[in-house]
């Protein structure tokens, strides 16, 4: 029972952080209808950058934050404007096969730079726990870094909602979500929001691949696992819902933590992945998605 | 010009068949031989469905993989490779029994793609994309965790390995390759000159107008999805004979995925010859590569290899979405109606002559 309990309080915290990745890629589906494969990548960019901050010049994890989330930012950018945006005709398509060779790319560099030895970002509250509570007489603690990442994600996603919902910024973008065309029309600039969206949705790697590799020991070959996760969360959710990337998020991390802890780590994600091939027969635009239908 | 074509192509035949009895075999040679013919088949039916119906796969090595295991897993239970078999009033050799198991490994593939092709496309386009990547990753997981105690985990699983020695080896297996790529064109060119084949093309150009036309929109794609598996479980039965042994990384490697999109944009995406010239010019491409000094000392040579192919990939994407045989075609095209606008009144059969007396035809658009 401990241990179920557990599984879900370490799936809801972490799923905060996974929610934070995947609002990045359903935002950028929102925005653009472009799948951005790289995301997983990226993640595991992020993490390798505060990796190397923290050993080269010794800052800490969420200090250092500030310096990866700009780098991933322009990273994001540079992505956009060279790849992304002369792509003219079947946009979605040809962007998940371009983006999965941007991802191919950056793997590539990260094996090169960093070989495959994994390693583990470590630092006091990684290690230290924090007592929460007493279940049937098994003692329970709960590692600060969950708590810590998951008020960061909060912090983030909030930022990211208010960007979006209380700024000028966030009504044109959300302007250019509901319609492209019309946007254009009224003078909304959406090549420039194209871009900036995209520099948003790969910023947030930063934290996430930083939540990562705190929890794990990871290298580039991780970014497979992690983009399918992610994008199970946002088919699971919808396409392009924000509501949608938070829920099935903690969905699939509560699910994933609550398996591990009673039958095995290792089939944790196929629990999930069954989830998604019953839920697809059921409603195939997930839970918060458009209805898919013929575009005029 | 249709009795070129034929002559083309049995010339092709001829060629490859010779192939590996050239003067002096080199066995690196036939075995990148080996590879190219299995991705060339597998871009082939490959394409059968995603170029056919638009609806771009990125799973596909599931069911390459899939069918890798299922041969292992029924050599290894029926002891098949260890004895000779008498088929027909035949006697096939210990060595060459697993080839006859080959088919069957397709077969199951093609059933496991049923349920999965089921649900799969119970989604549209982008959505679909999505939902194979993760398809694909289950596969992979379930071999990893040794389901039913039938893959083995991460340990893999071995054949027995045949009495053949080099530079004879490659040979069955290049073969065996050439068999199923012919197989594999030969349906992909029916069902491009079939009505079935028209309804696919009706679905890529616009689904809902296609079911409102009267085109079986699921089961057509689902009979596409399925073919294409087929084929894949096959190379997978052959390539994990050739191999040896199967693991989960390398039989479901997610490379494979995008190396097979990459091979049919590159050529052509819904051509017949496009998947094929994409193949063999990757695998050399990726021959060459492997020979360069600087990426034979590296110590993680495949750093060097996904980067290269991003590149390729890119580059292919950007510069030439429509792939080498479209733009080869609308070229000719274009040529060919200004040698006949230039020469005025010929008729469309002297087309191919005037290929030959471009100089003449050449003056006569001067004046």
């Amino acid at each position: 029972m401990a241990n179920i309990i557990r599984g879900i309080i370490e799936g809801l915290l972490s799923g905060g952080v996974y929610a934070l990745m995947a609002a990045g890629l359903s935002l950028i589906f929102g925005v653009m209808e472009i799948i951005n494969i790289a995301q997983g990548v990226l993640v595991i960019l992020g993490a390798y950058l505060s990796y190397q901050l923290q050993q080269t010049y010794h800052i800490d994890l969420f200090v250092g934050l500030l310096i990866t989330m700009p780098i991933m930012f322009l990273i994001g950018l540079i992505i956009e404007l060279l790849f992304i945006r002369p792509l003219k005709r079947e946009r979605t398509m040809f962007s998940i096969l371009v983006t999965y060779a941007v991802a191919l790319i950056i793997e590539g560099l990260l094996i090169l730079a960093f070989t495959n030895t994994p390693v583990k970002l470590s630092a006091w509250y990684v290690t230290a726990s924090v007592y929460v509570g007493t279940i049937n007489g098994t003692q329970l603690y709960i590692a600060y870094i969950y708590i810590f990442t998951f008020i960061l994600s909060v912090i983030l996603l909030g930022g990211l909602f208010w960007l979006l919902y209380r700024t000028e910024f966030g009504s044109t973008l959300r302007a250019s979500m509901q319609n492209r065309t019309a946007a254009e029309l009224i003078g909304i600039n959406v090549e420039r929001i194209s871009a900036i969206t995209f520099g948003i949705g790969v910023a947030v790697t930063a934290a996430g691949g930083m939540a990562f590799g705190t929890t794990r020991t990871f290298n580039a070959n991780d970014s497979y696992d992690l983009i399918s996760r992610l994008l199970v969360i946002i088919v699971l959710g919808g396409m392009g819902s924000l509501r949608g990337a938070l829920v099935g998020s903690l969905a699939l991390l509560v699910i994933g933590d609550v398996t591990a802890e009673i039958w095995s780590a290792s089939w944790s994600s196929t629990v999930f992945f069954v989830l998604l091939v019953v839920l697809l027969l059921v409603r195939p635009q997930g839970l918060f998605g458009q209805r898919e239908g013929r575009k005029q | 010009m249709r009795m070129l074509k034929i002559v083309v192509l049995l010339v092709l035949v001829v060629v490859a068949v010779l192939f590996p009895l050239q003067i002096s075999p080199d066995d690196t040679t036939t075995t990148v031989a080996v590879f190219a013919l299995m991705f060339a088949a597998w871009a082939t039916a490959w394409n059968t469905f995603s170029g056919y119906t638009g609806y771009i796969a990125l799973g596909h090595a599931a069911f390459f993989g899939s069918g890798a295991y299922a041969l292992a897993i029924m050599c290894q239970r029926w002891h098949v490779g260890l004895s000779d078999v008498s088929l027909l009033g035949l006697i096939i050799p210990a060595d060459y029994a697993p080839f006859l198991l080959v088919p069957v490994a397709g077969l199951i593939a093609a059933l496991i793609a049923v349920p999965v092709g089921w649900i799969a496309l119970h989604t549209r386009r982008h959505t679909f994309i999505v939902v194979t990547i993760a398809i694909f990753f289950i596969f992979q997981l379930l071999a990893e965790n040794n389901i039913g105690s039938l893959t083995g985990g991460t340990a893999g699983l071995e054949f027995h390995n045949p009495s053949w020695i080099y530079p004879f080896f490659n040979f069955p297996f290049y073969y065996a390759m050439l068999i199923i790529l012919v197989l594999a064109l030969l349906v992909s060119w029916w069902v491009r000159h079939s009505k079935y084949g028209l309804g696919l093309l009706a679905i890529r150009d616009d689904e809902d107008r296609a079911l409102g036309l009267g085109v079986k929109t699921g089961p057509s794609k689902l009979v596409a999805y399925v073919i294409s598996a087929l084929f894949a479980g096959m190379l997978g039965g052959v390539w994990g004979y050739f191999l040896g042994s199967v693991f989960p990384q390398s039989a479901y490697d997610p490379l494979n995925d995008i190396t097979l999109a990459l091979m049919a944009f590159m050529g052509g995406l819904g051509t017949l010859s496009g998947p094929i010239i994409g193949a063999l010019i990757i695998e050399w491409a990726r021959q060459n590569f492997e020979s360069l000094p600087f990426i034979q000392n590296a110590q993680n040579p495949s750093g060097y290899y996904l980067i290269i192919y991003g590149a390729l990939f890119l580059i292919v994407v950007l510069l030439l979405p429509e792939g080498i045989v479209p733009t080869a075609r609308k070229w000719w095209m274009r040529w060919r109606s200004r040698q006949q606008s230039a020469s005025g009144s010929d008729t469309p059969g002297q087309a191919e002559a005037l290929a030959v007396g471009q100089a003449g035809s050449g003056e006569g658009g001067n004046g």
